[in-house]
């Protein structure tokens, strides 16, 4: 496969016009989402994606993407002026971002994160365009039970190396599946869990009901509870010359700027991973290779430059899977994918042969995104500035009123907004105990093709689930599954050992 | 705190008991020549379910994790006014949406919200009430011909039917 040739086609697409516009209003509303606190990129796809219905799917997904690529640039701007992450992937920028602002170097700081974060996202799409066209070709030899397969690792990471409580992150996972499961059974027809007789469950639950009630309706909720304090926006004072002066000080991140992005992009490539995680491990490595670990976390730069390379590198990363498997690599590509669904494509390795034009102008949109993003944030920073004084009682009634209206036109049924208003109280009540909610959009979004290559592939191998462990690439993926499933078991077992051993010594000594 | 968590564990493990008995309504055993059944997928998931919330429950009760040692509470009664307001706001919107329609209910949910629980002034309310609509109606009818529910308001949409559509 070519890369060169349909990279260069990519751009024919991406630079049409109404694409090309679509790129820059996306940018624009994702640096808005970004910048709000609360509110990330996963919102902004989720309550947007019914939107998106009036343009072709190239066009769609080139503005989606577009706004998951503003938010990640986005999340830094309240991180650095108010000390609130904007989104839970700038965490770890609020580190030196803050106090920098509080010194009065906020343009500074704007300025690095959004060198950072355009350095994270180009050096990410490269990576990417280089990467996808070979996995996508490995890929399509696979069958039904590498599917699964791949299923089975995605939910694995989750509990291996998601870091939440394990009970609750395994109930998140199934309760996703079964809600996949309502409707019509794909094999025989038969309705299945039609709670109530209701007739709204015999179209099955749209992923987007669970996913704009999450992270529309719950998030608005958190953040409405965890935000009723006072918040005081830093002061920052922007002009071309201090832009360049910063540009400047940049200068002596690069090494951490790569390595931000490197470290970003693999794990991004994680579904349980993702941004946050990239982040926050970049901003460790950056101090632990820093010469003077010291002044981090007091307004140091390179402790800026890390996490927001890190962070766009790992929404790059996250598509990898989501375009060359159909397997998300996080909440917010799992409702691309599920978006993609709707739009009549399908998603996997197919997708590189079938829908070139698709393909390749996502990924040729992604170097003019990172363009427009980088222009837009340090253009209007002030404008940013603005945003973070609007109250949030105007902003919430305008998104309850966007996630109604966004809950009701895909299947244009009340019975959807309904059943949507519940997801959302619920997942914040279940959100407040620390269930986490991403494992469940992903399983919501992969369970018909879950059950799906489970049971053809249980038809064809009459039952046995061997069938899994004996195929050459299946094999391999179930056992790394299956140890990533029991990783929190060895580690219960070894800290118990190592618990018993202390204790052991401490009698005897 | 932790009575919530162990109140929530009960609450899902009911509901993981109910979508198992759910699910056997189709076959949940081996159909010849179709493989396995209708309701095995979600019977086992739910199955799966049930153990999980056990789990949890019993996690709880041992004060292994740590919502359930902590004392602070669930909502504190601030918090879980303006929780409830919002989500009652809510459920009142939604519901007058089937009687007063789209339109009817965007600006009666606004002047709640805007002027109850955020005291803004008379003058940004009303914006907010009357431009959302109408930018509701532009984008979603005209440009994306998706016919929002309007209740009893619909006849008053015939004029602006002829012209736009």
């Amino acid at each position: 496969m070519d890369i060169i040739p349909h990279l260069l086609d990519g751009f024919l697409v991406a630079l049409q016009p109404m694409n090309l516009f679509l790129v820059i209003i996306g940018c624009a509303v994702g640096l808005f989402i970004g910048a709000m606190p609360g509110l990330g990129s996963v919102n902004g796809v989720a309550i947007l994606l019914p939107v998106t219905f009036i343009v072709p799917p190239t066009s769609a997904i080139i503005f989606l993407a577009a706004i998951y690529y503003g938010a990640m640039y986005g999340g830094a701007i309240s991180s650095i002026m108010l000390g609130i992450p904007g989104a839970s992937t700038a965490v770890a920028t609020t580190f030196d971002g803050r106090p920098m602002a509080v010194q009065g170097r906020a343009d500074v700081a704007l300025v690095a994160a959004a060198t950072a974060s355009f350095v994270g996202g180009t050096i990410s799409v490269i990576l990417f365009t280089a990467f996808a066209p070979p996995l996508a070709h490995v890929a399509l030899a696979f069958g039904a039970e590498e599917e699964f397969a791949l299923m089975m690792l995605a939910f694995s990471t989750f509990v291996g190396l998601g870091g939440d409580d394990i009970p609750k992150t395994i109930f998140s996972i199934l309760i996703g599946l079964v809600l996949s499961a309502v409707g019509l059974d794909i094999i025989s027809g038969a309705p299945r869990l039609i709670f109530g007789d209701l007739p709204g469950f015999y179209h099955g639950i749209n992923f987007l009901v669970l996913a704009i009630g999450i992270y529309g309706i719950g998030e608005i909720l958190w953040t409405i509870e965890s935000s009723r304090g006072e918040v005081e926006v830093s002061q920052a004072v922007v002009s071309v010359h201090r832009i360049f002066a910063a540009l400047k000080e940049m200068g002596g991140c690069i090494k951490t700027m790569i390595m931000g992005s490197l470290v970003g992009y693999f794990v991004g490539l994680l579904p349980a991973a993702g941004a946050t995680p990239g982040s926050i491990m970049a901003y460790g490595f950056a101090k632990t290779m820093s010469r003077n670990p010291d002044s981090f976390g007091k307004g140091n730069i390179q402790g800026v430059a890390a996490p927001e390379s890190a962070n766009n590198a790992a929404s790059t990363g996250s598509m990898l899977p989501m375009l060359t498997l159909g397997i998300p690599g996080s909440p917010t590509t799992a409702i691309l994918l599920g978006g993609m669904v709707i739009w009549g494509l399908e998603p996997g390795p197919r997708l590189f042969v079938d829908q070139t034009e698709f393909v390749w102008g996502l990924i040729a949109s992604l170097y003019v995104a990172n363009l427009f993003a980088l222009v837009l944030n340090v253009a209007f920073i002030p404008v940013f500035i603005w945003v973070l004084k609007l109250p949030f009682t105007i902003l919430a009634p305008v998104i309850f009123v966007l996630c109604v209206v966004g809950g009701y036109a895909p299947t244009q049924d009340m019975h959807d907004v309904w059943l949507m208003l519940l997801f959302g109280v619920v997942g914040y009540l279940l959100r407040k105990l620390d269930y986490p909610m991403a494992p469940m959009v992903l399983a919501i979004v992969l369970g018909p093709l879950a059950e799906s290559s489970l049971r053809q592939s249980l038809l064809l191998s009459r039952g046995s689930m061997t069938v899994f462990f004996e195929r050459p690439i299946s094999g391999p993926i179930m056992g790394i599954a299956l140890l990533l499933f029991l990783l929190p078991v060895f580690k219960a077992f070894q800290r118990k050992r190592a618990a018993g051993k202390a204790s052991e010594g401490g009698s005897h000594g | 705190m932790r009575r919530a968590e162990l109140l929530m564990a009960v609450v899902l493990a009911i509901f993981s008991g109910y979508l198992m008995w759910k699910s056997t309504e189709l076959p949940i055993g081996w159909v010849p020549d179709r493989g396995p059944g209708g309701g095995a997928f979600p019977f086992w998931l739910s199955t799966g379910m049930l153990l999980s919330s056990l789990w949890i429950f019993v996690r709880a009760l041992r004060g292994v994790s740590p919502q359930s040692q902590s004392t602070e509470p669930y909502f504190d009664s601030q918090s879980a006014v303006l929780v409830a307001l919002v989500v009652g706001a809510l459920t009142m919107m939604i519901g007058a949406i089937h009687w007063v329609g789209v339109y009817g209910a965007i600006p009666l949910f606004f002047v709640f919200y805007m002027k109850i629980i955020g005291r803004h002034s008379w003058l940004q309310t009303a914006a907010f009430a009357i431009l959302a609509p109408i930018v509701t109606f532009f984008f979603f009818e005209i440009l994306l011909n998706i016919t929002l529910p309007k209740g009893m308001t619909e006849p008053l949409f015939y004029p602006l039917y002829d012209i736009f559509m």
